[in-house]
């Protein structure tokens, strides 16, 4: 058995096999199927100051392999979250790390602050979500942005700082090192790529946002370039995400570059899949006599 | 266990109509913990969603589903062969809130007919059946209901076979001698079938689908329009907090 253990950033995870925020809640219901520490970390749903409601139905819409949804970040709000989810969170065995989002700058880091004063773990920074008329990924989509939220909310994190970039950008590798090199500790990528289907017979869009976050098997390539890029780009730690549903994707991710790798919508299909995959990249590692799997990580040959 | 992500043996299928199929899945730990009106999420092999299918009955260690072809997903899964193996998660969702001794009508509307069925045996002679389709050759599941309900009532939209017309029409007569109404169909069927019932002062619970992601209330995709206890509007989810509601609360 090798070792599954990595630390990123300071925080050290039993496996790089991280839940990936709003596909898992505040990981009640899957840990009906098996103790949520079979996850090296749980991204929590992404949490706002005030409860959200969230977007019109239908949120959801089935894609060639993938899927678009556009939930709209409903969540109880931060204080909710605090009272009522992570303290049983904390007894689970793994890492808890608090997917933060916001509508102003102001909203982003007196959520961080408030954050700073529990027991989380980490903070995921999510300037990435596709699905919210304010905010989301409007701080996600420029060097510039980037760089000054992750400013702006450093000053009040005293947890280490994930910054979760989303993939509808020109150059993902600058809005990394942006994010870098204003203290970020590591980067999370990709969020969804923004997508759209249309009923044929209604011609009318399924979504009732009209476009939604694609995710699953169909967007990994996309992925597994942008991790590489980045990768390149910056030396803080990088979670790779992005379609991730066997152990033989979560090996090519690492190999591309990341550090760590978060499971979303393989959950949907299969909510044994982060057993599968640990078990594989075990075997993986194995088979290929390596001792532990941060030996993986950036290692493709170009 | 509450719900469970397991393989079942495909140990029965048939064939209804043109396009509606009947299964029986053996698997006696989910079977014995299913309740009527909850529903299953089943893998199905390409596929990145599960389909959303309500548990048509539940007989000894088999869970019966009977499902539309609807698309490729419904395709592909009546193409399975008896003797494959399908993963379904199971049971989901709350199921109808049932009382075996009061006079319960049970209405279905087209392929929200076989959730019913399992349901309505729970009553057994106390259970009033309103089944309603589009014509003679869509009518399933007539003798099923008919070796328990007291009484089995079919419509035809046109006329084709039973009462020529809605279920509405039948409910305006039978809802004077009953004490709960439970109903499973087509949006617009529900929100009549609503309507009567509030009018005569009868509760009425309603089962919904959602275009669904997780099945089990994590991911909240499934969000139906709902009236909090202020009255005003929120959002509840089909696969957690459903798909049973009561009709009162739902916006329609």
């Amino acid at each position: 058995m090798a070792d599954l253990s990595v630390n990123i950033a300071g925080v050290q995870f039993n496996n790089p096999i991280i839940a990936a925020s709003g596909t898992i809640g505040f990981g009640h219901e899957y840990s009906e199927f098996y103790p949520l520490s079979v996850f090296g970390g749980i991204s929590c749903k992404g949490t706002t100051l005030k409860e959200r409601l969230g977007n019109p139905p239908p949120r959801i819409a089935e894609t060639p392999m993938g899927m678009l949804n556009a939930v709209g970040l409903q969540n109880p709000g931060v204080e909710h979250f605090i009272e009522n989810d992570l303290p049983w969170l904390k007894q689970q065995n793994t890492v808890v790390i608090a997917n933060v989002a916001g509508s102003t700058q102001e909203d982003y880091c007196r959520m961080v602050e408030i954050l700073s004063d529990t027991d989380i773990d980490m903070v995921e920074l999510n300037i990435s979500c596709p699905n919210v008329k304010e905010g989301g990924v409007q701080f996600g989509t420029s060097c510039e942005s980037v760089g000054a939220i992750t400013k702006a909310v450093r000053k009040y994190c005293k947890k280490p700082l994930i910054i979760k970039l989303s993939p509808n950008v020109s150059d993902i590798a600058s809005i990394a090192k942006a994010a870098e090199s204003e203290g970020a500790d590591a980067v999370s990528l990709i969020n969804t790529l923004t997508g759209m289907r249309i009923d044929i017979n209604t011609r009318k869009p399924i979504i009732k946002n009209i476009t939604g976050g694609m995710s699953g098997p169909a967007v990994f390539p996309v992925a597994v370039r942008m991790v590489w890029q980045v990768k390149k780009a910056v030396s803080i730690p990088v979670i790779g995400m992005g379609g991730i549903t066997t152990w033989k994707d979560a090996v090519e991710m690492m190999i591309a570059g990341a550090d760590a790798i978060q499971i979303g919508t393989a959950l949907f299909t299969d909510p044994y899949s982060p057993v599968k995959i640990a078990d594989g990249l075990n075997k993986y590692l194995d088979d290929h006599n390596m001792k532990s799997v941060t030996e993986l990580t950036n290692t493709v040959i170009v | 266990m509450k719900f469970d992500a397991q393989d079942c043996e495909l140990v029965f299928k048939k064939q209804l109509t043109n396009t509606i199929y009947d299964l029986r899945l053996k698997n006696k730990s989910l079977a014995e913990i299913t309740k009527p009106g909850q529903f299953v999420q089943i893998l199905v092999p390409s596929k990145t969603l599960r389909r959303p299918i309500s548990v048509c009955d539940v007989e000894n260690d088999t869970i019966r589903l009977v499902f539309e072809i609807r698309g490729e997903g419904t395709q592909i899964l009546s193409e399975t062969k008896v003797g494959e193996f399908i993963n379904i998660i199971a049971p989901l969702g709350n199921g109808f809130d049932i009382a075996p001794d009061k006079k319960t009508i049970f209405i279905g509307g087209g392929i929200g007919v076989p959730p019913m069925l399992y349901s309505a045996k729970q009553c057994g002679k106390n259970a009033t059946v309103i089944n309603g389709f589009r014509n003679q050759k869509a009518v399933i599941l007539e003798e099923d209901f008919k070796s328990f309900a007291g009484n089995v009532i079919i419509t035809t939209d046109d006329g084709s076979y039973g009462i020529h017309g809605f279920v509405t029409q039948p409910l305006q007569e039978y809802i004077k001698n009953a004490d709960m109404v439970c109903a499973c169909g087509p949006m617009p069927m529900l929100k009549n079938i609503s309507k009567i019932a509030k009018e005569n002062n009868i509760p009425c619970q309603i089962s919904l689908e959602q275009r669904m992601a997780c099945g089990v209330g994590a991911c909240l995709g499934c969000a139906v329009a709902v009236l909090d206890e202020n009255g005003s509007q929120t959002y509840k989810h089909v696969c957690k907090d459903g798909p049973v509601f009561n009709s009162e609360e739902v916006v329609f």
